[in-house]
């Protein structure tokens, strides 16, 4: 018996399908990404010029903390596993995910978790205001009240993030199409299956490291307080042995994306698959060891600062192999630069920049200096804003004819590349001079040298928060209608998801193809 | 239910949304009676039993597509691999609490007692605040001049002298443990022989070792609030101390219960056979888990300690 989608809301609700939940995933993302983005223009509005003239100080901190927290957790992490919901079954030749209930479980959590983070907006007190990294002891002892939703908004969200990493797992482990071998798996495919080890690994960690704080704020414990033998430095270790991974968790599935695209457009297949897998994986592992980079100032044993600085610099090497993949993929292809393909190249060219950035960071005696300044911002921007949400963009450009069996306006979509692209390097560019000729980051005001890259920052950010109005207005108008896709779309794309009819029918694969 | 050609593709289902509900009225109830708000513990309450209501219905509607044949050999993988993982989870949850312990004992408490380059924080901070473990002088304690609250190192939870080791409650804890993991084996074994009487009893003696487990560390607690005066609040140890064994304890509660629902799913409706346990085996997983754990513990909490 074959079931079309359900009528009406109880679709969305009750629903099983891993396309309805992909799209679920999707929409909550860019919901949240317009939310984040509304306090990121707060904070640029600040700083546009020096001097206080918008939000007192205490609100803008509020500002920094939500619009970190929201950009991670609401609108980066929920996109990819939207992704991933729609184009694993596609791509593997499954007809849904591994669990399905379990599978909207995981997205149900996220609209209750985060209305209760953005309540804490309202609260007295006022919402976390201790930077999204919540160095205890400005998240315990000084914290506002509402810490305490924070904190379990935390939990949950983490409980969404481990079902979802679960349900992958088994969904590419167990439901593959006969002769699918793990070798011939696509690499969005492959980067989710070690993101999603990445996730069961340390989102317990920070479920562990946010308890902590509970038990230090409402029942007087000491894991982080030096007068009970404590010491706030633990909370540092344990927090970035979750959050180094956590941006690994939130580029890996990007590599994947651009790792299908740009074969497409260069019309050549993927240079060195392999070797993309072999780094994709050593990435992963040295995740694990880096943590401490983000806190060579903290006053570490000088061993531990050689220690992380080296592993740290190890990282860039395959690194450097998946940017050598990417171009020699595209070198001397028949390229065409649709808007995926925009969004994919400009992801190679900027996200290296991000790199290069980072390495500057892992040299522990350099960042004595650069540490805590706007070095540090415009490093961790270039490799998210050009690095994951680039690479979100591209594949929603890239996915949504299958998905919704429309072509999307291509003129448009140019547009959007071009004002996005443009907006975010005036945003970010500025920011390696100021933080190097030393602006701290979080701060509302600054000094009047700092002036002019603090504008021009500004309009950049309001150019990029413009061009997503218009992503907005495009993949709306695309659902709505347009010139229909082939079943192809592209030339020659390579992938199952390109066999099936598009738009995708609800059940995709019910009879497992055979793969060669 | 249907089934897609010779996959699984269950029908919507009402459990994912009502249980998100429960969760986060759980939570929400949760903060706000932290918070001090009166309407905290009604929310948690109803919150709590909403989601233990859809937990109920949500494994009755798997056990019953399962009893009558609904389950691919495939669900019935991803089951296995779902577990699998979930209980990798719990293991790096946990050593999350453990790199805790390790970074006080080893570095944090060294370097408040002075040693290193970061013992200067002693001179200036916490004079006359020596490094020792277990902790019974805090740091502030020492600087304060208080005495230590709880009553001296000998009274820690600690291993003592050998000849002590019969009224040592952790050795008693530790063996009824590592029994239970062998009796918890034993039914499993039972059942593959299609055993019922055997499986039942093995299983059945498990839980009952389960709960005495249990009783004894509510003895030790009791012992530690109530005579050593040893809390959540005496620093470091203190902290360590409940939260690791805390968390192990809230652990075996949960891994009991799972074990005494498979008992009664066994005796009351005649469940689980032997090449169909999946249920049984969860439990049984989570239980050497659990056991596991408790080794861990015991070396670096109680012996170490
Ligand atoms: C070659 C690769 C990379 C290296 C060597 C590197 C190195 C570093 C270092 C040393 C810092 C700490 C700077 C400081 O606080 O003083 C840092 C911060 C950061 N990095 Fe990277 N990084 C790399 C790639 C990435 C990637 C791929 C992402 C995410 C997609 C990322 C996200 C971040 C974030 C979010 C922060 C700032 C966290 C905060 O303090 O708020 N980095 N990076
Ligand atoms: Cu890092």
């Amino acid at each position: 018996m074959a079931h079309g989608p359900a009528k009406g809301i109880s679709r969305w609700l009750f629903t099983t399908n891993h396309k309805d939940i992909g799209t679920m995933y999707l929409w909550f993302s860019f919901a949240m990404f317009l939310l984040g983005g509304v306090f990121a223009l707060v904070i640029r509005a600040e700083l546009f010029e020096p001097g206080l003239q918008i939000v007192e100080p205490a609100f803008f901190n509020q500002m920094t903390t939500m619009h970190g927290l929201v950009m991670v957790f609401g609108a980066v992490m929920p996109a990819f596993v939207g992704l991933a919901n729609w184009l694993i079954p596609m791509m593997i030749g499954a007809p849904d995910m591994a669990l399905p209930r379990m599978n909207n479980w995981s997205f149900w959590i996220l609209p209750f978790a985060f209305a209760m983070l953005a309540s804490t907006l309202l609260m007295e007190g006022g919402a976390p205001n201790f930077g999204w990294t919540f160095y205890a002891p400005l998240s315990t002892t000084y914290a506002p009240p509402s810490v305490t939703f924070f904190i379990f908004a935390v939990h949950i969200m983490g409980a969404s993030s481990i079902m979802g990493a679960i349900n992958i797992i088994a969904t590419i482990l167990n439901m593959r199409a006969p002769g699918m071998t793990l070798m011939k798996m696509p690499l969005f495919v492959w980067t989710w299956l070690i993101t999603a080890y990445l996730l069961i690994a340390v989102m317990p960690v920070l479920a562990g490291v946010v308890t902590m704080m509970l038990m230090d704020i409402h029942f007087n414990t000491s894991f982080f307080d030096a007068a009970g033998g404590g010491d706030p430095v633990l909370f540092q270790h344990v927090f970035w042995f979750f959050g180094h991974p956590e941006v690994y968790i939130m580029i890996l599935p990007a590599f994947g994306v651009v790792s299908q695209i740009i074969p497409t457009f260069a019309r050549k297949p993927l240079f060195g698959y392999a070797s993309m897998v072999y780094a994709t994986s050593s990435i992963a592992f040295l995740s694990f060891i880096v943590w401490a980079h983000h806190m060579f100032t903290v006053g570490m044993p000088v061993a531990g600062e050689l220690f992380f600085m080296y592993a740290t610099m190890l990282i860039a090497v395959p690194t450097g192999v998946k940017v050598f993949n990417w171009i020699t993929t595209m070198f001397r292809g028949s390229m065409t630069f649709e808007t995926p393909m925009l969004f994919s190249v400009a992801f190679v060219i900027l996200f290296t920049i991000g790199g290069f950035s980072g390495l500057m960071l892992a040299i522990a005696p350099a960042d004595f200096q650069y540490h805590d300044t706007y070095f540090v911002v415009a490093h961790f921007h270039y490799v998210l804003v050009p690095g994951a949400i680039f690479s979100i963009t591209a594949a929603v450009y890239y996915w949504l004819p299958k998905w919704c069996g429309n072509m999307y306006n291509e003129t448009m979509g140019k547009t959007h590349f071009w004002m996005a692209f443009i907006g975010l390097n005036l945003t970010f560019f500025p920011m390696h001079f100021v933080g190097l000729a030393g602006m701290p980051r979080r701060i509302p005001d600054y000094a009047l040298q700092f002036a002019d890259f603090n504008m021009i920052a500004s309009m950049g950010a309001f150019l990029f928060g413009a061009a997503q109005i218009l992503f907005l207005f495009n993949v709306i108008a695309t659902i709505r209608g347009g010139k229909k896709a082939t079943d192809e779309v592209w030339e020659n794309p390579e992938g199952l998801e390109w066999t099936v009819p598009s738009p995708a029918p609800y059940h995709t694969f019910s009879v497992p193809p055979e793969v060669k | 239910m249907s089934s897609e050609g010779s996959y699984y593709v269950p029908a919507q289902s009402k459990l994912p949304i009502f249980a998100s509900l429960g969760l986060f009225l759980t939570v929400f109830g949760a903060a706000n009676w932290l918070n001090g708000n009166d309407t905290g513990p009604t929310i948690l309450f109803c919150g709590g039993l909403l989601f233990a209501f859809v937990l109920w219905q949500w494994f009755s509607a798997v056990i019953t597509e399962n009893l009558q044949g609904m389950n691919s050999d495939q669900l019935k993988r991803s089951y296995v691999w779902g577990m699998g993982w979930f209980i990798f989870s719990e293991v790096m949850f946990f050593a999350a609490f453990f790199g805790a312990l390790f970074y006080i004992r080893n570095f944090a408490i060294p370097w408040l007692g002075g040693e290193g380059d970061k013992g200067i924080a002693n001179e200036f901070l916490w004079q006359g605040f020596e490094a020792t473990w277990p902790l019974m002088t805090t740091p502030d304690m020492a600087v304060n001049g208080d005495a230590a609250k709880v009553l001296g190192p000998e009274q820690s939870m600690s291993f003592g002298t050998v000849d002590s080791i019969w009224s040592w409650l952790p050795f008693w804890n530790t063996m009824v443990l590592m029994t239970s993991s062998v009796t918890v084996h034993m039914a499993h074994s039972a059942l593959k022989n299609a055993n019922r009487k055997g499986f039942n009893i093995w299983l059945g003696i498990t839980v009952a070792l389960g709960f005495i487990f249990l009783v004894l560390q509510v003895e030790e607690y009791m012992e530690a609030y109530l005579h050593m005066g040893l809390t959540l609040e005496s620093g470091a140890y203190g902290t360590t101390f409940f939260m690791l064994t805390g968390f192990h304890g809230a652990h075996v509660t949960l891994g009991t219960f799972m074990l005494l629902v498979m008992f009664l799913r066994s005796v009351i409706k005649g469940h689980f056979k032997h090449e169909d346990c999946f249920g049984f085996e969860a439990a049984s997983w989570y239980w050497h888990f659990v056991d596991v754990v408790w080794v861990g513990l015991f070396i670096f909490v109680y012996v170490l300690g």
